[in-house]
């Protein structure tokens, strides 16, 4: 194994198409959706899973515990879902001061009352020093469908309209700052945020959404392509409509990093009818976490499925899925 | 971005573009040297807003591409030993070898770490003093001081188990090398701007004089690189063949003294091998005896490793601009990023790599 397996790439869809997938095959599975949903007594139910082994545990603007409760809450969101209810599983590396993780579970636990959820089952398993790196969190979170859509990537249509809830890549530059001890002039803070109540308004207010990703690793440009190779669609977005903050740009041009590559942990992209962007957006922007919404491109056609991006001076290009971890380059 | 963003400015790039059109009368060849500004080129689309007589020519100016695999196994050799942190740029984890790269070492367990700066590898070395810090000294002229001061630091606080794989390399003897091989078809160059920014211009002149080539030192952004090509064919098509600076926000006459100061005081010019390209004669730094003690080839015993490249990837043509990265029959298909044959498909800077990422099918035109 590599990291890049892990790093939301190429690499890492080769995992899952050619060992993950077969293995556990189901037609749930296979809708490769952030969250799966399933039908238990006429009632449409959302479930998902993640794990969250950030480091350090503690970043600018968020930590491990509130992390842990935003990533599973978002991708419950991401199929439509209402968050209800979330497991815990705690694996501690033996010698975790007790403060630490006092700090993280009562992060937990402001952030699922923030997004309107109860941690309401969990597991503590404590392993020999050395064989953790101080705590890894899992959580798992059961949603409930109000509506009648299918969102997901086969619903996609050409024509539709390609949203994003606001500026990217934040997340992954607090992180990679405090990771690596780069100081800029002021700190970059994480995005990390729940994002379903301005979902749930989008679908309360009957805005027809074909498709929500989180922009999560690998970024807007991991999403975009795995929406094109899972739709069969081109889509198509202009470079000057997307969204990065002043400070985010600077610090991915010092690094040589792609902004489009870093990862987001309150931010989505949305996928609607043109006739509905501009509904869409004001609902959107009624959201402190969603308050810079704006459209960035659109799902022009047919095959073949691919994600094309007009630069900054007006040439078109490829914005191909990531091999891997974004590496910082020599000069 | 303040400075940045003047440099992407869609009018002004359009603006230049005419220009080049109504000058380029004749089909001429230009060679951007440097890699970061091949990448630039396709990221931005650039090479479409030129007319069809112009072409640009990738060079040789990846330092990661240009690395020989024998200095990539002696890094893997040095990275895989258990008392090493072995230390590189991100750039050079996922280059292949003969056998893997650095990537797959650190997944068996070696302590490979990306750093940003060589100082940084200095600084482990203090904090470990039970272990050797070995730094992957790689780059042009732009990286080469930075590795001097590490080096000479080293020396001046006594740390004794920090060391550098040494494969620094030039640029003036690559363009030489080019310029003097006997299919040569480049026109014209856009020089290295950072390059430049630490040696000046003076030692281009020569080259420009030999060859008879307009040399035009250039910068990054789109606005630069079109500017740059416009010097370039305005030269060309007033029959000059001189030495000029696009990049003079960056570039003085003279480059950084202390800087160069620093290299000589560390380095001396020697032999090096280039990836594809073979030997050229006085065309990469070595440490000088008075800091052989840092010498990590020698410390660690790899210094007589020999290691022949695949006949497979043609990075060798790719790099001197005889042959465009999707002409090679095996771009795409048997080497990729994720399965490399050779660096130019891995590093940020290599030219395979950049149309992989942006070009590899045909893109239709920007309507």
């Amino acid at each position: 194994m590599l990291m890049a397996h892990g790093g939301g790439g190429r690499l890492m869809h080769q995992l899952l198409n050619q060992l993950f997938l077969p293995a556990f095959q189901n037609p749930l599975l296979a809708r490769q959706h952030d969250a799966s949903v399933f039908e238990v007594a006429g009632q449409r139910l959302a479930m998902t899973t993640d794990s969250y082994v950030v480091r350090p545990r503690v970043f600018p603007g968020g930590d491990l515990g509130s992390l842990a409760v935003h990533g599973t809450v978002n991708d419950l969101a991401m199929a439509g879902a209402r968050p209800l209810h979330l497991s815990a599983g705690f694996i501690i590396e033996e010698g975790l001061p007790m403060a630490a993780l006092w700090e993280t579970v009562n992060s937990m636990k402001q952030a699922a009352e923030a997004a309107g959820v109860q941690i309401i089952t969990g597991d503590t398993k404590v392993v020999d020093k050395g064989k953790g790196d101080g705590l890894f969190i899992n959580t798992t979170g059961i949603g409930i469908i109000e509506h009648s859509l299918e969102i997901g990537p086969r619903s996609v249509q050409t024509g539709d309209v390609v949203l994003v809830s606001g500026d990217l890549g934040r997340h992954g530059m607090a992180v990679m700052a405090v990771r690596e001890g780069l100081s800029f002039e002021s700190a970059i803070e994480s995005d990390s945020a729940p994002v379903a109540a301005p979902v749930l308004d989008l679908l309360r207010a009957g805005i027809p959404v074909h498709c929500l990703r989180d922009l999560t690793r690998g970024g807007l440009t991991s999403v975009l392509n795995e929406i094109a190779e899972a739709s069969g669609l081109t889509l198509a977005v202009e470079e000057s409509l997307i969204p990065v903050r002043e400070d985010v740009r600077a610090a991915c041009e010092i690094l040589g990093l792609d902004p489009l590559q870093v990862a987001c942990e309150g931010r989505f992209a949305a996928f609607l009818p043109p006739s509905h962007a501009e509904p869409a957006l004001k609902i959107l922007r009624r959201h402190p976490v969603s308050a810079n919404a704006c459209r960035i491109g659109a799902v022009t056609g047919r095959n073949p499925p691919r994600v094309l991006l007009r630069s900054l001076v007006g040439a078109q290009r490829i914005l191909d899925m990531p091999a891997g971890e974004q590496l910082p380059r020599i000069c | 971005m303040k400075f940045i963003d003047e440099y992407r400015d869609a009018a002004a790039a359009k603006q230049l573009a005419r220009q080049i059109a109504r000058l380029a009368t004749r089909p001429w060849n230009l060679m951007e040297v440097c890699g970061g500004q091949t990448h630039a080129i396709l990221k931005f689309g650039l090479d479409e807003l030129l007319p069809p007589q112009l072409s640009l020519i990738h060079g040789p100016g990846c330092p990661v591409c240009v690395t020989p695999v024998e200095i990539i196994d002696k890094a893997l050799e040095i990275a895989a030993r258990p008392e090493v942190i072995f230390t590189s740029f991100g750039d050079m984890l996922r280059v292949p070898g003969s056998r893997q790269d650095l990537l797959s070492v650190k997944a068996r367990g070696g302590d490979v770490r990306i750093v940003y700066s060589p100082l940084d590898a200095l600084k482990l070395a203090v904090q470990n003093p039970g272990k050797e810090v070995v730094f992957f000294g790689v780059g042009f002229e732009t990286t080469a001081p930075a590795t001097a001061m590490a080096v000479f630091q080293a020396a001046r606080q006594g740390v004794k188990n920090f060391s550098i794989l040494v494969s620094h390399v030039l640029v003036p003897p690559a363009i030489e090398a080019v310029l003097s091989s006997a299919d040569n078809r480049v026109h014209g160059f856009l020089a290295a701007g950072h390059v430049c920014a630490v040696m000046g211009c003076e030692e281009y002149h020569p080259l420009a004089a030999k060859y008879r080539v307009p040399i035009v030192v250039t910068g990054f952004e789109p606005v630069d690189i079109l500017q740059g090509i416009l010097m370039c064919v305005t030269q060309l098509a007033e029959g000059r063949a001189e030495v000029e600076n696009q990049y003079s926000r960056a570039v003085r006459r003279e480059g950084n003294p202390a800087a160069q100061k620093l290299i000589r005081e560390v380095f001396r010019v020697v032999s090096r091998k280039w990836r594809g390209l073979g030997e050229i004669p006085n065309s990469g730094l070595g440490l000088r005896e008075s800091y052989a003690a840092y010498d990590a080839e020698h410390k660690f015993g790899v210094a007589g490793l020999v290691v022949e490249e695949s006949s497979e990837c043609r990075s060798g043509e790719v790099l001197q601009g005889k042959l465009k990265p999707y002409d090679c029959p095996a771009f795409g298909t048997r080497c990729t990023p994720e399965h490399p044959l050779g660096a130019t498909m891995v590093s940020s800077e290599g030219a395979c790599a950049a149309y992989y990422r942006y070009r590899r099918a045909p893109v239709p035109p920007a309507s």
